[in-house]
């Protein structure tokens, strides 16, 4: 079942082509939501699959490693590919109700499916200068998302998103080429056998610095991260989620996969600078959020505090933090999609996002503030939602490493987000509305909008699931992480018999 | 040959990024195509320069002999560039819809979204 890896490419690709030539808005739609249908499908065999081999190999084109690009679907990577695909679903749906018309005409839901066609591409591909193409793919796909509709906040936000990831694909480019004159090879698995046994170590540290700025410029880690509060407010609420669940948690991937599979031999060099990365996005990100009046800029802030977390995660580099990180990465994207989700509702009822002008939610609308309540709650941390146990396997893992001083960061951090989230619930749902809402306005009736409330609705009841019974997924989370610690196996299954030939020369 | 390969890789990246901070659109533009060529040579310098033989196998031969270049960065450079160029096309386009909608090419005037 080798070719279980390519499907989860596959049908995207082949949804968002058919979507190019059967151009009715009816087709486009059914191609949309079919096209997610059966990659989610596919990439949940494709998990039960990597359960039970450990990690599932394809070599494209029998091309044998490392000469020709493999892809590899470990429990890691099949995990991702497994949510984002989910998310693709459930963001479709969503869509369905949430894009004007003249969007969806306008080949929306192929884009839609490109970006699942790059996303899954970097979660499952082997080869280096590969993972730069799937970038590409996924970034131009959410380039188009970001500007299709025209509006002037979108093209404004656009520009600054488009330039600098342009700046950190550059970046990319030039750290795989530095690293192929290095090296010699492109394959992963062939990266990290030479990489380990390689004694200069300012050879490795130049790289792995380079790939950590184009990642994190990526992944929205602090300095970088300016452009995601600038433009991720911009486009439509379904467009917004998407994004804030796939793109960023894209970069957090390449940056496990690099520290943990290349650079793991020298990684003491880079872990404490990980730790003050990680720490400084935390803050500066909760603090952002925290001087905004605005839904979404508030939820984009958050994203980026929230990768903070992650990366501390990466940075302490135990097997319960890297399980606590696969947990928190799972937690963190059904939980910010959700939240995304329920904004997307609140101005489709309401007409706008700022805390200033809305109001008085929980009294009109209270099973939407109970899916708001149960996603914003478990982005901050409380009991017995699934945050409190990402949050809770984070800090435990480095305090049980004494890094006491990431450990108080994160839990301050965890009582600023929490601050965010009732301030949210006290402007928007708990006080009185201050403009008089016109019961007879235009807002779409709440039996209008089923196809956003259900997909809200099935995402809360997951987080609910993941927090009180979420144990069996963090053992999945644990072997995954032991399976992330141990790259000799990793090498071992794409490279068969080379491992042993390197180190018995 | 390196070293003018790298100072000019340098000089490339430098003007590159100092279009891209300009204040027009179309400057930043330019600022984003000279960066790709930039780290296109970058990748190229790869394959180590040297002036002799193509990648192509002798008819008698079946490898490809020493002190031939190494082919693969020659088509990591291909795919790179191909992709600068679909981004370029769409940052134009994304330039003619700004200028359509505001009127002027002026980058500080876009800053109602900024954090």
């Amino acid at each position: 079942m080798n070719n279980l890896v390519i499907l989860p490419i596959l049908i995207p690709l082949l949804c968002a082509v058919l979507g190019l030539i059967f151009r009715g808005l009816v087709a486009q739609r059914i191609l949309g939501v079919i096209g997610s249908v059966a990659v989610t499908i596919a990439a949940l065999c494709l998990l039960r699959e990597t359960q039970a081999n450990g990690y599932v190999i394809l070599n494209l084109g029998n091309w044998q490693a490392p000469f020709g690009i493999v892809l590899v679907a470990d429990i890691f990577s099949a995990v991702m590919v497994c949510i984002a695909s989910l998310m693709g679903l459930l963001a479709a749906l969503y869509s369905l109700r949430d894009i004007d018309v003249g969007r969806q005409k306008r080949f929306y839901f192929s884009l839609f499916n490109m970006l699942l066609v790059g996303v899954n591409g970097a979660f499952l591909t082997g080869d280096l200068f590969n993972l730069y193409v799937w970038f590409e793919v996924m970034l131009m796909a959410s380039f188009v998302l970001l500007a299709l509709g025209g509006e002037r906040p979108q093209l404004e936000g656009a520009f600054k998103y488009v330039v600098i990831n342009l700046l950190s694909s550059s970046l990319f480019l030039a750290g795989a080429g530095l690293m192929y004159a290095k090296v010699g090879t492109l394959n992963m698995a062939d990266i990290a056998l030479k990489l380990s046994t390689e004694p200069n170590v300012f050879l490795i540290n130049s790289t792995a610095v380079l790939f950590l700025v184009a990642f994190g410029v990526k992944a929205a880690l602090f300095p970088f991260f300016f452009w995601l509060p600038a433009s991720y407010h911009t486009p439509p609420a379904a467009v917004s989620a998407i994004f804030a669940s796939l793109l960023t948690k894209v970069g957090v991937y390449a940056l496990i996969r690099a520290f943990t599979l290349f650079f793991e031999s020298s990684f003491i060099v880079q872990q404490n600078l990980l730790l003050w990365i990680a720490g400084f996005t935390m803050v500066t990100g909760v603090l952002g959020a925290a001087a905004h009046y605005n839904m979404r800029r508030i939820l984009s802030f958050h994203i980026v505090s929230q990768i903070g977390y992650m990366i501390m995660g990466l940075a302490i580099f135990t097997k319960l933090s890297l399980a606590a990180t696969l947990f928190y990465l799972v937690h963190n994207i059904l939980a910010k999609t959700n939240l995304f989700f329920v904004s997307g509702i609140v101005q489709k009822v309401r007409g706008t996002e700022e805390l200033k002008s809305l109001g008085g939610l929980y009294r009109a609308f209270p099973w939407l503030s109970l899916l708001f309540f149960i996603s914003a709650f478990s982005l901050a941390g409380i009991p017995p939602l699934s945050g409190f146990w990402a949050k809770f396997a984070l800090v435990k893992a480095s305090l049980e490493v004494e890094f006491y001083v990431i450990a108080g960061v994160a839990l301050l951090v965890g009582i600023f987000t929490l601050f965010s989230m009732t301030k949210i619930w006290a402007e928007a749902f708990w006080k009185k509305s201050p403009v008089a809402v016109d019961a007879s306005s235009a807002a779409p009736e709440q039996n209008q909008l089923q196809l956003m409330y259900g997909p809200t609705i099935v995402m809360a009841v997951m987080i609910l699931y993941l927090g009180l019974f979420g144990e069996q997924f963090f053992e999945l989370a644990e072997h995954a992480a032991g399976q992330l610690l141990n790259p000799a196996g990793y090498i071992e299954a794409v490279l068969p018999n080379m491992l042993s030939t390197a180190q018995n020369p | 040959m390196n070293t003018l390969l790298a100072i000019l890789i340098g000089a490339l990246a430098a003007v590159a990024i100092y279009c891209m901070l300009r204040r027009s659109l179309m400057k930043l533009i330019i600022g984003i195509a000279l960066l790709s060529q930039s780290v296109n040579l970058l990748v190229f310098s790869a394959s180590g320069l040297q002036s002799n033989r193509p990648p192509i196998i002798d008819p008698a031969q079946k490898t490809l002999g020493m002190g031939a270049a190494d082919p693969l960065p020659q088509a990591l450079v291909l795919t790179a560039i191909v992709i600068g160029f679909g981004l370029i096309v769409f940052c134009l386009a994304l330039i003619r819809q700004t200028y359509q909608a505001t009127g002027h090419d002026d980058i500080n005037a876009l800053n109602t979204t900024d954090t």
